[in-house]
């Protein structure tokens, strides 16, 4: 040993297990996280009864079935309930991004009266849970007649995402050098311009940080669909899986086949988004 | 093109008063330097110029026209910034029109327009490239394009070689001194760098704690410094000063006694002052000559530094402390010789208590450097 240790360089042998440590510490968190969705998609494509007798198994060629797939997609209305989650998810945290973005770029560039109030409420936001709210909500939507629609949905959403919105995204505007937008307004450019033209395209990678952080507890969130939205035509998919579970008897194939179907738009979603998460953008702007 | 005024301009940011009353008349087509230490309000003034920042008090004109308040759009100037500022996300091409297009002038014009500046700059072959994918004096032109292609009433440039290598510093000062006579344009250019105020200013403006020490061309400056700042900062290296009091006064030939009671002539008038009263005696390095036997002052060399064609002498002569002489670059002067050189009178500069400078006799018109 003392011998192999004179060849190896001295930090080089301390990185060893540095880094060995790191790797398992991230690879049983990954194993912890993805258990869970293994167990639900192996399990979708087997027999009720090899779901019960071996749940870890893999779906061999005796219990290998789609019968759940058919169940979700031929005799229940699984595309309305995509539909219905897929537009909330994309207008709310479409204009949870737009509005976020208004927001940072307002309280941080201009100085007006109420700022330090507004994000101080922002902050509020980021504190307190929106759920705590669900009565008020609620009695808010009946007044304006809301109940059973996906606008409820959408408008609630939003208020949940802003305030996690605004936070991330000010900190990213701060970011961006003075002079641009300076240079922009010598350019004879208007405000809304500077916005939309400079400022924007250079929040790019900060907002698809956002957008992954706001769409993935909106497209999961049973809460709201049941209190706001349990109508039949503005169920939500979470909300639709729940039909499969019965007081008596679950039919733990479509449910199954259900939630697995419900991984891949938001996996698709998720895609698109990390793209952009790239960062680098403003390199090259100021030296 | 445009020419601007100046009256009374003053800033405060809260309490604390950065200009306190700017004056000043720039010519149509002047090129104009404005040069000071960190943090004497240069930059600040020439925001101001741009609408950047709100005018406190006092009035500005372009072209005759009252600005205050005006938007930088609309008073018709263009800045350059330190850092260039150019959009990352976009070409250069995207870069030098953007403002255009946003002003909805029609796509040939703005074509055009963007060609012709970019042929001028010689950057026509990287339109189609990002800003990060330039070198710096690229980007620079870039930025300087930018300004050009709005045909600005006056450019504004904001310590814009500061950030290139010193190399290329000199080469685009020199294309900078070369574009503002083809383009004839009226020019504010901010600076700390008293080699690019010489060289490109017509009129330079030496600023010192929010108010105007002096304003004047390069060579007046240089000449006839109203006070010991603007003396010590124009001109490389510094200007020595030394501690001494008047010998004997005269409107033509004062007689000055150094801390040493070495005393010198030196053409300057002195009639306001009396026998006695401290002084302060300025020399630039470039003045004096080494073989030389009135008017002499006797040292020890401390340190020399060759620049090739030339060098620097450190020289200790006493009491009074330490100077530098620029000499011949062949000179065979080592460190610990001691030495003799002679001061032309009308080559040296007399500052009162206040710093204020005395009236020069017969002073010289263009510097030499003597050997």
């Amino acid at each position: 040993m003392k011998l192999f240790s004179r060849f190896m360089p001295s930090s080089g042998m301390r990185q060893v297990p540095k880094s060995v440590t790191i790797h398992a510490v991230l690879l049983a968190y990954t194993v912890i996280a993805l258990f869970p969705i293994v167990v639900v998609v192996i399990n979708a494509f087997k027999e009720r009864r090899a779901i019960f007798r071996d749940p870890l198994g893999l779906p061999d060629s005796s219990s290998f079935t789609l019968v759940g797939f058919e169940q979700v997609l031929l005799r229940s209305d699984f595309g309305l309930y995509s539909w219905n989650s897929l537009i909330v998810t994309i207008v709310a945290v479409g204009l949870v991004l737009l509005l976020g973005a208004m927001s940072a770029w307002a309280l941080t560039e201009y100085k007006f009266k109420g700022n330090l109030l507004i994000t101080f409420l922002f902050a509020m936001g980021i504190m307190i849970p929106i759920r705590l709210g669900t009565v008020s909500i609620l009695s808010l939507m009946v007044n304006l007649n809301l109940v059973n629609t996906l606008t409820a949905l959408v408008l609630v959403y939003i208020a949940q995402g802003l305030p996690l919105a605004v936070y991330i995204l000010s900190e990213f505007v701060r970011t961006i050098p003075k002079e641009l937008t300076e240079a922009a307004r010598c350019d004879s450019v208007s405000e809304y311009k500077i916005f939309f033209c400079v400022i924007l395209p250079l929040l790019k990678p900060a907002m698809a940080t956002v957008a992954v952080f706001t769409m993935i507890p909106i497209w999961n969130d049973l809460w709201f669909p049941l209190i706001l939205a349990p109508g039949e035509e503005t169920r939500t998919i979470t909300l639709g899986v729940q039909q499969f579970v019965g007081q008596y008897v679950t039919d733990w194939n479509s449910v199954l086949s259900a939630l697995t179907l419900a991984i891949v738009p938001v996996l698709i979603l998720y895609t698109i988004f990390s793209r952009q998460l790239i960062r680098g953008l403003t390199s090259g702007a100021v030296k | 093109m445009a020419s601007v005024k100046l009256n009374n301009i003053k800033k405060r940011f809260g309490n604390v008063d950065v200009l306190h009353g700017i004056d000043l008349d720039i010519k149509d087509g002047e090129f104009v330097v404005l040069i000071g230490e960190s943090g004497c309000g240069k930059s600040t003034l020439l925001r101001l110029l741009s609408g950047l920042e709100d005018i406190t008090e006092g009035d500005l004109y372009i072209d005759d026209e009252r600005v205050n308040g005006r938007s930088p759009a609309k008073r018709g100037i263009a800045m350059v910034f330190q850092s260039y500022a150019l959009y990352p996300h976009m070409n250069v091409f995207k870069n030098m029109a953007f403002g255009l297009k946003i002003s909805g002038k029609d796509k040939a014009f703005v074509n055009n327009k963007v060609m012709e500046a970019a042929k001028k700059l010689k950057i026509d072959h990287l339109l189609e490239r990002l800003p990060r994918e330039l070198s710096g004096g690229q980007r620079q032109r870039v930025a300087i394009g930018r300004a050009i292609v709005r045909d600005p009433k006056v450019f504004l440039f904001d310590e814009p070689l500061s950030n290139l290598d010193a190399s290329l510093r000199v080469q685009t000062r020199v294309e900078l001194g070369k574009l503002h006579q083809e383009l004839k344009a009226t020019v504010v250019y901010v600076t700390h760098d008293q080699v690019e105020a010489m060289t490109l200013g017509d009129k330079i403006v030496v600023m010192n704690k929010g108010r105007v020490e002096q304003v004047g061309a390069p060579l007046d400056l240089y000449h006839h410094p109203k006070t010991q700042f603007v003396a010590g900062f124009i001109g490389s290296p510094k200007m020595n000063f030394l501690n001494a009091k008047i010998h004997h006064s005269d409107p033509e030939n004062t007689q000055i006694m150094l801390e040493s009671g070495r005393v010198i002539q030196a053409s300057i008038d002195s009639s306001s002052l009396n026998k006695g009263d401290i002084v302060k005696l300025g020399l630039r390095p470039e003045h004096i000559a080494l073989h030389c036997d009135n008017n002499t002052v006797e040292g020890t060399v401390t340190l020399i530094e060759h620049l090739g064609e030339l060098s620097y002498l450190y020289v200790d002569i006493g009491q009074e402390g330490e100077m530098v002489l620029k000499v011949d670059g062949d000179n065979q002067h080592q460190a610990g010789d001691n030495i003799t050189f002679g001061i032309q009178p009308n080559h040296l500069y007399l500052f009162d208590h206040q710093g204020k400078a005395l009236t020069r006799v017969n002073a010289h018109s263009t510097a030499s450097i003597p050997l």
